[in-house]
């Protein structure tokens, strides 16, 4: 960690977003995490996507639980909402926010232990009901919290620091969306924003529940030889299969694509994504054919990256038109609407006698 | 991911160990032609050692209290400061600081040996340059003579620049450190004659340091009848200096706006004058004079006239009774270069003096012509750039004497590169083959998260000096109008530095490449990118890299993927969070020492070389 204050001082040619903010203005507290976390830098990327979604600060949700990934939420964004739930509840949390208000935009922040051992319960319930968020898991196999043991996330045959080698096989969380239905499922690199920024940017505008895995080495515990999550194994694991491009609704695209290279989805809010295949053989719509791949490169110590699946003709209802809930926010109601009052009380009771 | 390939048309890892390269990056040293280690003596300042940060300057500008006044600062437009936010430090005003401070500093100038070495030097003009000679030969027990015309020394510092900008108790005192070495200075000693110097002196070498004296005339109808009212610039300021005239015109126009302009339309005002008009040919952009004259005249209520070009003196029986003008309109082009100009019309403005201040010249009536020492076309003798040293062997030329006008910082730096060449000429040595600069690089890391430098950024803006009152100063012609900064001014300016002389060194082969120090830059002037062309590499930095008068730093291919490291200097605030968030100390902050040698290095090295008899 650093003791030292970022300063308020910024390159004065900072481009600005269509709210008239800076990168900088969406930056939150001091980190405290160790010095080349790789939680540091997708915190840059998170600050990267919400200025280029010109977000308004207020409309965002941070929530999260318990480890090192879960500090996280309080270094971006400080004029957004925060909640730092128990130890791997942040989806409870997430659903009763999101049921209340579905106007903001929700962001969680967990780790392999928040999200693979102490909240895998509720992480799966949180893909089946395809609770409207994006949920980002920074992934680096180790408990660097307590010290760095394996997390449920440690990959068969890799390495701790002190010299141990882990048995146990991992739970892969890519696999685990593809199979509970998640309706947008990506796996980025810390040391990638290139592929990262847009994943987050395309996950926040997502309707639904969008997952990116982000494999984020731990500098500390799991960045030495024989870790298959160090800075170096997966420079050189990673393999990219489909680069997605946001394109916010605001902006035309620009860039020019060979013929039967890119693929365009559009989200509800009128941006879209363009999906660049790397591999022709590969179709990120095909839930099965995904899954099937990430399996396959697994087996062979590949990190699969990039935009895995999505739901792309929105086959998927997501949670709030599953539970019908009100399209205002529940504080904005009146009194009347929110409370049945005694009268209707009796009648629901009635219900049930 | 693989490793990208190297390609030809790729930038070449920097390499840091050239001393330009972090010399540069020290903008303020850069640009000061002594080479003054700025961001070390606003440090020191920073901690109250006043006395060490006086040393620190004089080690390289001799003069740091005439110089805190009065130099033409060229470190405060390069500073960084004042591209990261609005306004350079103040670093003339922070030298003043020093001076002002310190304490007495006897016991830390150099022993002057007693056995001299045999070697006599004449120096003409007991102005910055020759007295800078002085200051750097006496230490290695040469015998300077100093022949100066006027009753006074100091040269232009004292005649030229008045006393409520200068002190003449600040001349006196930084001059007689110079003089008590033992110095032979022969004041109203005129030299009539070069080839009498030479042939009966019995001098090495001789240094003419005797300044650009000559100030230009302005031929008009009419100058030679208004005479009596008519005045060259320099020349009156001279006659100010030393009380031969007290008293000038109500009105008065100065011609020329350069800052010998500024001096005399202040001093006027000090002299009875209740209406003095500046008369400037050219628009604002094109004025001669640094910002900070133009601003205090126009403070004191002189008035700035533009576009007004001199066409005759007007005289009514007899007397200047004023001046006319063509009124001047001038087109531009895109680079803001006139392109075109029209005379408009024609205003009469009257006037009881006018005095002339657009330029000077150096006149060297008393350099024979047959004596080896070759003059160009404008009757200007050649001199080298580096030696310093004229045609004739054994003279050398320094301060406004070798390349007409310029400052006193120059003339300072003249002055240490001639004492160079006199001594390797005295030595019998080659006078180009010279020590070359060199630099030093020292961690500031102190521990896990102590840096032993204050790199804190102080939000602080510029502090403004304190004058005295627009009522007290025309009392008297000698009121020093700027008071110097107060301790908490200093304290609070000097937190303004932002320490570029603590450099950001990179060493690409411990870089794991995790951004950190990218995500943490402030002034995000840091990359990792695909080597490219200069041009490429600039366009695919995280900001702007705009200023191309600034460098990129370029390390070697980075380890895991080939990508390098790329820096832009141009905003660094030295903030060293880099350093503070690599995990493998791939970045740290080290403090860079330039060493830019002079005489005495010169000298001990010199020393070394010769064979030891036992």
């Amino acid at each position: 960690m650093t003791f030292i204050a970022k300063p308020k001082v910024s390159h004065p040619s900072l481009p600005r977003n269509a709210l008239g903010f800076t990168r900088r203005d969406y930056e939150g507290a001091l980190s405290t995490l160790c010095a080349g976390c790789g939680h540091d830098s997708i915190t840059a990327a998170i600050v990267e996507a919400c200025w280029g979604l010109s977000l308004e600060p207020q409309n965002l949700v941070k929530l999260s639980g318990i480890g090192c990934s879960s500090k996280t939420t309080a270094y971006f964004v400080s004029g957004g909402h925060g909640f730092n739930s128990v130890h791997g509840r942040m989806p409870s949390i997430a659903t009763g926010a999101n049921a209340a208000n579905r106007r903001l935009s929700y962001i969680g922040v967990s780790g392999d232990g928040d999200t693979l051992s102490i909240g895998l319960g509720q992480f799966c319930h949180a893909i089946r009901r395809n609770l409207d968020m994006l949920y980002l898991i920074e992934n680096n196999g180790v408990y660097g919290l307590t010290k760095g043991q394996f997390s449920a996330s440690a990959d068969i045959g890799t390495r701790a620091k002190k010299g141990d080698t882990n048995l146990q096989p991992p739970i892969d969380p890519v696999l685990l969306a593809l199979d509970l239905g998640a309706t947008f499922v990506a796996r980025g690199f810390s040391g990638d924003k290139r592929q990262l920024v847009p994943l987050i940017e395309a996950g926040l505008r997502h309707r639904g529940f969008a997952l990116i895995d982000v494999l984020s080495p731990c500098v500390t515990f799991n960045d030495h030889e024989g870790s298959t999550k160090s800075y170096a194994y997966t420079r050189e694991h990673h393999e990219r299969t489909v680069l997605a491009d946001f394109v916010p609704r605001e902006r035309e695209i620009t860039v020019e694509y060979e013929p039967g290279e890119a693929r365009e989805v559009a989200l509800h809010d009128g941006s879209r994504i363009v999906l660049r295949k790397l591999e022709t053989d590969y179709d990120p719509t095909d839930r099965a054919a995904a899954a099937a791949k990430v399996q396959q490169r697994m087996s062979e110590g590949e990190h699969l990256t990039g935009l895995i699946y999505l739901d792309a003709r929105g086959e998927r209802p997501e949670f709030h038109q599953v539970s019908a809930t009100p399209a205002e926010p529940l504080n904005s109601l009146p009194y009347e609407v929110l409370s049945p009052g005694s009268r209707g009380l009796a009648k629901i009771l009635e219900r049930y006698r | 991911m693989c490793t990208l390939p190297q390609q030809w048309n790729t930038v070449d890892a920097t390499d840091t160990s050239r001393p330009d390269y972090y010399h540069r990056v020290v903008d303020c040293q850069w640009a000061c032609p002594a080479h003054t280690d700025v961001p070390e003596y606003i440090r020191l300042i920073a901690q109250g050692r006043f006395t060490d940060a006086y040393m620190v300057n004089r080690h390289s500008n001799v003069f740091p209290g005439i110089l805190g006044r009065v130099c033409d600062r060229p470190c405060e437009p390069a500073c960084r400061r004042g591209r990261v936010e609005a306004k350079p430090v103040a670093i003339c005003r922070l030298k003043r600081v020093a001076a002002d401070y310190r304490q007495d500093i006897t016991g830390r100038l150099p022993k002057i040996p007693k056995v001299k070495n045999g070697k006599r030097i004449a120096c003409i003009g007991a102005g910055c340059a020759s007295l800078t000679v002085a200051n750097d030969l006496m230490p290695l027990g040469y015998e300077v003579t100093i022949f100066e015309q006027l009753e006074q020394f100091g040269g232009l510092m004292r005649t030229n620049i008045p006393a409520f900008r200068l002190p003449a108790s600040v001349l006196d005192e930084e001059i007689g450190m110079i003089l008590a070495m033992g110095v032979d200075l022969k004041l109203g000693h005129r030299i009539e004659s070069l080839r009498k110097l030479l042939a009966d002196g019995g001098f090495d070498a001789v240094f003419v340091g005797s300044g650009a004296p000559k100030g230009k005339e302005l031929s008009l109808p009419g100058r030679e009848q208004a005479a009596a009212n008519v005045h060259i610039g320099i020349s009156w300021l001279e006659s100010a200096a030393f009380g031969h005239i007290e008293r000038i015109g109500e009105r008065v126009l100065i011609i020329g706006v350069g800052n010998t302009a500024m001096d005399c339309c202040r001093t006027s005002l000090r002299l009875g004058a209740k209406q003095v008009k500046v008369m400037a040919r050219k628009p604002r952009a094109f004025f001669k004079a640094s910002a900070w004259e133009l601003e205090d005249a126009e403070e004191e209520s002189v008035e700035i006239i533009v576009n007004r070009s001199p066409k005759a003196f007007v005289l009514e029986a007899g007397r200047l009774a004023g001046m006319m003008f063509d009124c001047m309109e001038y087109e531009m082009d895109a680079r803001g270069r006139i392109s075109a100009e029209r005379v408009t019309g024609e205003e009469f403005i009257p006037a009881d003096d006018v005095i002339l201040a657009i330029g000077q010249e150096n006149a060297f009536p008393w350099i024979e012509r047959d004596l080896g020492i070759r003059f160009d076309k404008w009757n200007v003798p050649e001199v080298d750039a580096v030696t310093f040293q004229s045609t004739l062997p054994g003279v050398f030329f320094g301060g406004d004497a070798a390349f007409g006008p310029k400052n006193i910082i120059w003339a300072v730096e003249h002055g240490h590169q001639a004492a160079i060449s006199i001594h390797r000429h005295c030595q019998g040595e080659q006078l180009t083959e010279r020590l070359p600069p060199g630099v030093t690089l020292q961690s500031r890391k102190m521990g896990m998260h102590e840096w032993s430098y204050s790199n804190d950024y102080a939000p602080v803006e510029r502090r403004l000096m304190p004058h005295v009152s627009l009522k007290e100063r025309f009392k008297k012609i000698n009121i020093e109008v700027e008071l110097g900064f107060s301790a908490e001014q200093a304290e609070q300016e000097a937190q303004r530095c932002l320490n570029c002389d603590v450099q950001t060194v990179f060493s690409a082969k411990l870089c794991i490449e995790c951004d950190a120090c990218i995500d943490i830059c402030p002034v995000d002037c840091l990359s990792i990118v695909a080597n490219g062309t200069e041009a490429q590499l600039r366009a695919r930095l995280k900001a702007p890299a705009s200023n191309p008068a600034q460098p990129l730093y370029v390390s070697a291919a980075l380890p895991q993927t080939g990508r390098v490291m790329v820096k832009d200097e141009d905003l660094c605030v030295h903030c060293g969070l880099c350093a503070e968030r690599c995990p493998t100390a791939a970045w740290d902050m080290q403090k860079s020492l330039i060493h830019w040698p002079h005489v005495g290095e010169e000298a001990r090295a010199l020393e070394q070389r010769k064979p030891k008899i036992a």
